[in-house]
């Protein structure tokens, strides 16, 4: 135990085991316990990372997005509208959680249940610092892509139990867009795997800090496509067409209320922090920070590159407009996935290469530039193939039939 | 107590045995592919055991047998489904029992 | 395996995956029947994650849950005016003897075995994700590039049967 750390908590089971030792010699019996207690109380406060976490996601999204779009966000609920979150909770729970008739009660009732629990299960394998990992399994990343997968059945479970046919357009369109995003996302982290030749999440941090450069310089590619995959999958603005307002009243959420619907909403941002948190851990080096953890505690960095993440799920979100259902099909199956398997084959090429080289630290800023400068490419060429001409963009809104956007003829089909 | 191979074959074999009885007592066709996946899932269980407790020098093979029951049955998956789908639309009904075109 | 730990684990494992799958047969909504499924697939990966067989667990949890299960409920919301019912064929009694006499046949063969086996773990890394990819890249090289045709075929085969007569006369003009 370094005591001249005394403000770091990354070994904290040490730090508090060997407060207790040296207590244990020179305090009384009781007073031991009286500290014993005092030191849980700050774990305890500390276990409530999570929940202020997503404190901080609900105000600061709002507040954000409404700065964005030159609105205030909330300002009436205690100083600068910080209650907000809370007065909202306590709107939610007060709300009768309605059930229709004719819906199947219990699936109705277990749906919000199994869309919870998973992003619980998803922190156990993140690493916020040195030491600082619950559960350091060889397959982390693997873990990470099997429980993310099961929030769609929740979310099926939603939409077909309220018996609505907008839940149940809403279920089929999130069943569908998981299925077509989940092979590009897979196979962005495989070329991150294949690179860093390791699945645990914490050996990516350390392979981070080994050879001094983000797995995300090394690989851009995969961070774009693991980002808009990620944003896809968690059902956010530009791709939310699963809830989407102004087709199907709220999707698969139609019949909700109340709490149960409440647990929908915070999970949803729970499931984005996740996923931030894990592409801090696995592109941006995790809770190292190029020799600056010597001095600052390594989860201040993790939360740090976390919120950074996070920021920019919030920034699309506030920005852009939310795409049709077919158009973002298409976007899955004809741009992410041939992107996702070429850039899988140049980082398998470049580890062969690597490996022939053994493994010196110089060719991987070699790679780091060269795939950057592919990147840019591959997709410039990629979407001019698909026929996407950036000087034919207009500068103005345009009629659906000028855009040559689908026009209904009136006749029957 | 403690619990040795014999317990995991038997689960392994009871699942089984469910599966192969969903998969010919359903009428739904869809029902029949449900029992072909439970009982492809206790065949994976059962390699799995033989893997972990088997004598041998190379148990990983065990694990590799999975692979490939897994790849099977997501083909299988997917082409049966498709072809439920296929059905439905020409016949408008997946039921097993109405599906006897070929019949003399 | 020994330990309060293991022992439980199986347990409750056991008695989860025994008991929803029996639920696939038993319940009467076709759809409960799928979550049923899906309850049993994450049993049967939690005994591959008793047996240190952590790779399988996961390819079990992303392929049968995030894609099988998922497909078979698709499936399901396709066929609408399909019978929702989950009922039994005119051959449910034979088919269940059957399955009952299977059953009776594998306990008798499984507890009249004197099984070889390791006591205590098995060697260290010789299960492990690394292992697998080593044998599949290594041993397996030929069945693993099989098992990928036959996914490109299924692939093809599955867009090929689900289109339908309107899309191939646009794919004509096209």
């Amino acid at each position: 135990m370094d005591s001249s750390k005394w403000y770091d908590i990354r070994d904290l089971s040490n730090l508090s085991s060997w407060i207790l030792e040296n207590l244990d010699k020179v305090l009384p019996f009781e007073l031991v316990y009286v500290v014993a207690a005092l030191i849980g109380f700050v774990a305890s406060f500390l276990l409530f990372v999570l929940p202020s976490q997503l404190y901080l996601g609900v105000y600061g999204e709002r507040k954000i997005i409404g700065r964005m779009q030159s609105r205030y966000g909330p300002n009436r609920v205690g100083p600068l509208g910080l209650f907000q979150p809370i007065a909202d909770a306590i709107k939610l729970i007060q709300k009768e959680a309605l059930t229709p008739t004719s819906a199947d009660r219990v699936v109705m009732y277990i749906a919000p249940i199994v869309f919870v629990a998973p992003a619980v299960l998803l922190w156990a394998v993140i690493p916020f610092g040195e030491n600082m990992v619950f559960a350091n399994i060889e397959v982390g990343l693997l873990y990470f892509l099997a429980i993310s997968s099961l929030p769609v059945i929740a979310n099926f479970m939603a939409g077909w139990s309220g018996n609505n046919k907008y839940s149940l357009f809403g279920a089929m369109r999130i069943v569908a867009m998981t299925i077509s995003y989940e092979s590009p996302l897979v196979l962005s982290l495989l070329g991150v795997v294949a690179i860093t030749g390791t699945m645990s999440l914490a050996g990516m941090v350390l392979w981070a800090d080994e050879f001094k450069i983000w797995a995300g310089l090394v690989s851009p590619l995969a961070l774009v496509i693991y980002f808009i995959c990620v944003s896809a999958e968690l059902n956010r603005t530009p791709t939310d067409i699963a809830e989407a307002e102004s087709e199907i009243v709220a999707g698969y959420l139609t019949e909700y209320s109340g709490m149960k619907w409440g647990l929908f909403y915070g999970m949803d941002i729970g499931y984005a922090l996740a996923a931030s948190a894990f592409a801090a851990t696995v592109f941006l080096g995790g809770y190292t920070l190029f020799g600056l953890e010597q001095w600052i505690p390594g989860w201040m960095i993790f939360i740090g590159k976390t919120h950074l993440f996070y920021f920019i799920f919030i920034w699309t979100r506030g920005t852009l407009p939310r795409l049709r259902s077919d158009q973002l099909m298409e976007f899955a199956w004809k741009f992410m996935l041939p992107l996702a398997l070429l850039n899988l084959f140049l980082l398998i090429t470049e580890r062969m290469i690597w490996a022939e080289q053994d493994y010196e630290k110089g060719f991987i800023y070699l790679f780091a530039v060269v795939n950057i400068a592919l990147s840019v490419l591959l997709v410039w060429l990629w979407a001019r193939f698909n026929g996407y001409k950036p000087e034919a963009v207009p500068m103005r809104p345009r009629l659906v039939k000028e855009a040559r956007g689908y026009v209904p003829t009136g006749e029957a089909n | 107590m403690s619990i040795g191979i014999e317990h995991f074959l038997t689960v392994g074999a009871l699942l089984f045995c469910l599966g192969l009885a969903i998969a010919l007592s359903k009428r739904n066709a869809i029902g029949v592919l449900m029992g072909v996946e439970l009982m492809l899932n206790a065949v994976n269980l059962t390699l799995i055991t033989f893997s972990r407790f088997s004598v041998s020098d190379t148990p990983i093979a065990g694990h590799t047998f999975v692979v490939f029951v897994l790849t099977v049955a997501a083909a299988e998956a997917a082409v049966a489904l498709a072809l439920a789908v296929s059905v439905y639309r020409n016949r408008e009904t997946v039921d097993v029992d109405q599906l006897n075109l070929l019949r003399s | 395996m020994d330990g309060f730990g293991p022992v439980a684990a199986f347990w409750v494992l056991s008695g989860l995956t025994l008991v929803s799958a029996g639920g696939v047969m038993m319940s009467r909504n076709l759809l409960h029947a799928v979550l049923f499924l899906i309850v049993t697939f994450i049993g049967v990966a939690g005994f591959f994650v008793l047996l240190s067989a952590d790779f399988i667990a996961m390819a079990q949890v992303i392929i049968y849950v995030g894609a099988i299960a998922v497909l078979v409920l698709f499936a399901v919301l396709l066929t609408p005016r399909a019978g929702r019912d989950n009922a039994e064929t005119k051959w449910a009694l034979p088919g269940m003897l059957l399955a009952v006499c299977l059953a009776a046949v594998f306990l008798f063969v499984i507890h009249d075995t004197s099984w070889n086996t390791i006591d205590g773990d098995p060697a260290e890394g010789s299960l492990t994700a690394a292992a697998l990819g080593n044998a599949l890249l290594d041993t397996w090289v030929l069945p693993f590039e099989i098992a990928s045709v036959l996914l490109t075929a299924a692939l093809v085969g599955a867009i090929m049967l689900t289109r339908t007569p309107e899309e191939e006369a646009e794919d004509a003009l096209s």
